[in-house]
């Protein structure tokens, strides 16, 4: 099956020519599979928004090539087609920050106007986004600026829903909320990737959401790729890991340790009932 | 892209100019510029050149950095240099086209006034370059407080300045994230009329302002709770004082200043 987003050498040089020149992406080379929930993490200037930027041609990379369903974003006139941002919807950290609009509905319209959708096909695409994100349909014609944080950071989503992308990617989609917010917000993300069957792409800090989350999983490091597959091929490279500097989930740092002491478990166990099943597997499938 | 714009930025050093007292600093550029309006000829603008060139030199300041801080101003100086080699009257002629005509003393004027905006814009440049904006505010505060006998708000203006200066830099970061989330969302700020051009600027403008009175709005509360409360009985923390180095840039800017009007003078 071919990779709906892919990249080939994908190199981004910061500041080029001068003498603050620093490379944030060094031959990255990934693919993307359709309908998969990836996600990416790595620590501060790994490259990881560098990377996510290149996806709907924001940044153009200095060599390599991003290829959308198989074919280049940028052609050979060095253009990048402004469907490929609607093909691959961006959310970045804090979106909360870019709205603008008088009414919360205008706001999310914002994406869809753009694309030149007719009035109706606009209208319902807000109606749905809002649906998606848990906002009540009467909050449409009120300010976005009177609403809560965690509320605008939902409105902000939803404009990047309204425009049906086939790729969405979140960049820290929940950074700065409490657990119960991160989880309705990760709870909305997958609820558009079941409606849709969009492919996924999130950023984040946070090992223990992402692991829960993710199909798949990519860990960046200096500026190139570390490590990618499910996530307990990632955190059977738990070592590694937390020697690039990464956390891993406590579960797993809790069956490292117990394997540092001598008992023959499985360290990539990310979860707890993943950890119950082990624990098991080591008593000999007696209950504990 | 708004990243690039290096005029008025501060390099970072230890250079003995860097060194120098702010309020020192700010005299002697005055000086400076006065001189250059006395000089007159060849032999005292080589002199002021060289001058210059020695305090690049000393402060370490790639010398291709201060060439690029010419470039803004590039146009007036061609617009500068055009009016004059027309429009002085002079005996002689070198030149006559209809209307048009060159004198001597017009070649000779159009030369002298490139010649003293560019040494401006790289005198002055130099006070900026090796400045950081925390102390020129110091130093301009320092050098009005006599204005505060009249009651005039000396302290607060300073201290506008310096907040103004530090979220420079903030906003542009902030304007390059709000752009590009804009455009994630299909916003064209390169096609279209003024008009359209200027209503693009919307989706960037609201968020900015915004963003800007939130920084505002916090920045003010952070300094109640260290209970900011203006100039009474406010003590630094980097107290300004005239060391060695100062006496020795006055005693160098005062020989060269010195020699440079008195050879323009003499018509030198």
């Amino acid at each position: 099956m071919s990779y709906i987003l892919e990249t080939r050498d994908l190199t981004y040089v910061y500041g080029a020519g001068t003498p603050f020149e620093r490379t944030a992406l060094d031959h990255v080379n990934i693919g993307i599979e359709r309908g998969e929930i990836l996600g990416v993490i790595g620590h501060t200037g790994s490259g990881k928004s560098t990377l996510i930027q290149h996806f709907n041609g924001l940044l153009k990379p200095t060599s390599g090539q991003v290829l959308l369903d198989g074919k280049p974003i940028w052609n050979e006139k060095g253009k990048c087609a402004r469907e490929t941002r609607f093909r691959v919807g961006l959310v970045f950290q804090y979106p909360e920050y870019q709205l603008f609009e008088e009414t919360i509905a205008k706001d999310i319209a914002f994406g869809p106007r753009n694309m030149g959708l007719p009035e109706e096909e606009t209208a319902a695409r807000v109606q749905h986004a809002m649906a998606v994100v848990g906002l009540a349909p009467e909050l449409a014609e009120k300010s976005p600026f009177a609403l809560s944080g965690g509320q605008k950071r939902r409105v902000a989503i939803a404009g990047v829903l309204a425009m049906r992308p086939d790729v969405l990617v979140l960049d820290e989609p929940t950074a700065g909320l409490d657990p119960c917010g991160r989880d309705e917000i990760l709870g909305y993300v997958r609820e558009y990737h079941r409606q849709t069957g969009a492919t996924v792409l999130l950023v984040m800090h946070s090992m223990e959401d992402v692991a829960r989350v993710a199909d798949r999983m990519l860990v960046m490091n200096h500026a190139q790729v570390m490590l990618t597959g499910t996530p307990r091929e990632v955190f059977a490279h738990a070592a590694e890991i937390t020697a690039a500097g990464l956390d891993v989930p406590e579960i797993t740092k809790v069956f490292m340790e117990l394997r540092r002491r001598g008992v023959p478990v499985d360290p990539s166990v990310y979860t707890v009932p993943q950890a119950l099943d082990a624990i098991r597997a080591l008593k000999g499938g007696k209950p504990c | 892209m708004l990243k690039d714009i290096t005029i008025g930025q501060f390099f970072p050093g230890e250079s003995p100019v860097h060194r120098i007292d702010p309020r020192v600093k700010i005299v002697l550029v005055i000086a400076m510029i006065v001189t250059l309006f006395l000089g007159a000829g060849p032999v005292s603008y080589g002199l002021f050149i060289l001058f210059l060139l020695m305090v690049v030199h000393i402060s370490k300041i790639p010398l291709k950095m201060v060439v690029r801080g010419l470039k803004p101003i590039l146009f007036i100086v061609i617009f500068t240099a055009i009016l004059n080699l027309f429009y002085t009257p002079g005996d002689t002629y070198i030149f006559e086209w209809g209307f048009l005509h060159i004198s001597t003393a017009g070649v000779k004027t159009a030369i002298l006034m490139v010649l003293r905006i560019m040494l401006l814009i790289v005198g002055t440049s130099m006070l900026t370059y090796t400045t950081s904006p925390i102390q020129l505010t110091d130093g301009l505060e320092s050098l009005l407080s006599p204005l505060k006998k009249l009651h005039a708000p000396v302290h607060e203006l300073s201290m506008m300045m310096s907040i103004a200066l530090r979220f420079i830099p903030t906003l542009i970061e902030e304007t390059d994230k709000i752009m590009a989330a804009q455009k994630a969302r299909g916003a064209d700020f390169e096609s279209g009329n003024i008009v359209q051009r200027a209503k693009a600027l919307v989706p960037i403008l609201v968020p900015l302002f915004i963003s800007a009175f939130r920084r505002a709005d916090e920045l003010a509360t952070a300094m109640e709770c260290r209970l900011y409360r203006g100039d009474v009985g406010r003590t630094r923390m980097r107290q300004l004082k005239v060391t060695r180095v100062d006496y020795a840039a006055s005693a160098v800017c005062a020989a060269v200043f010195g020699a440079v009007i008195a050879l323009g003078r003499f018509g030198l």
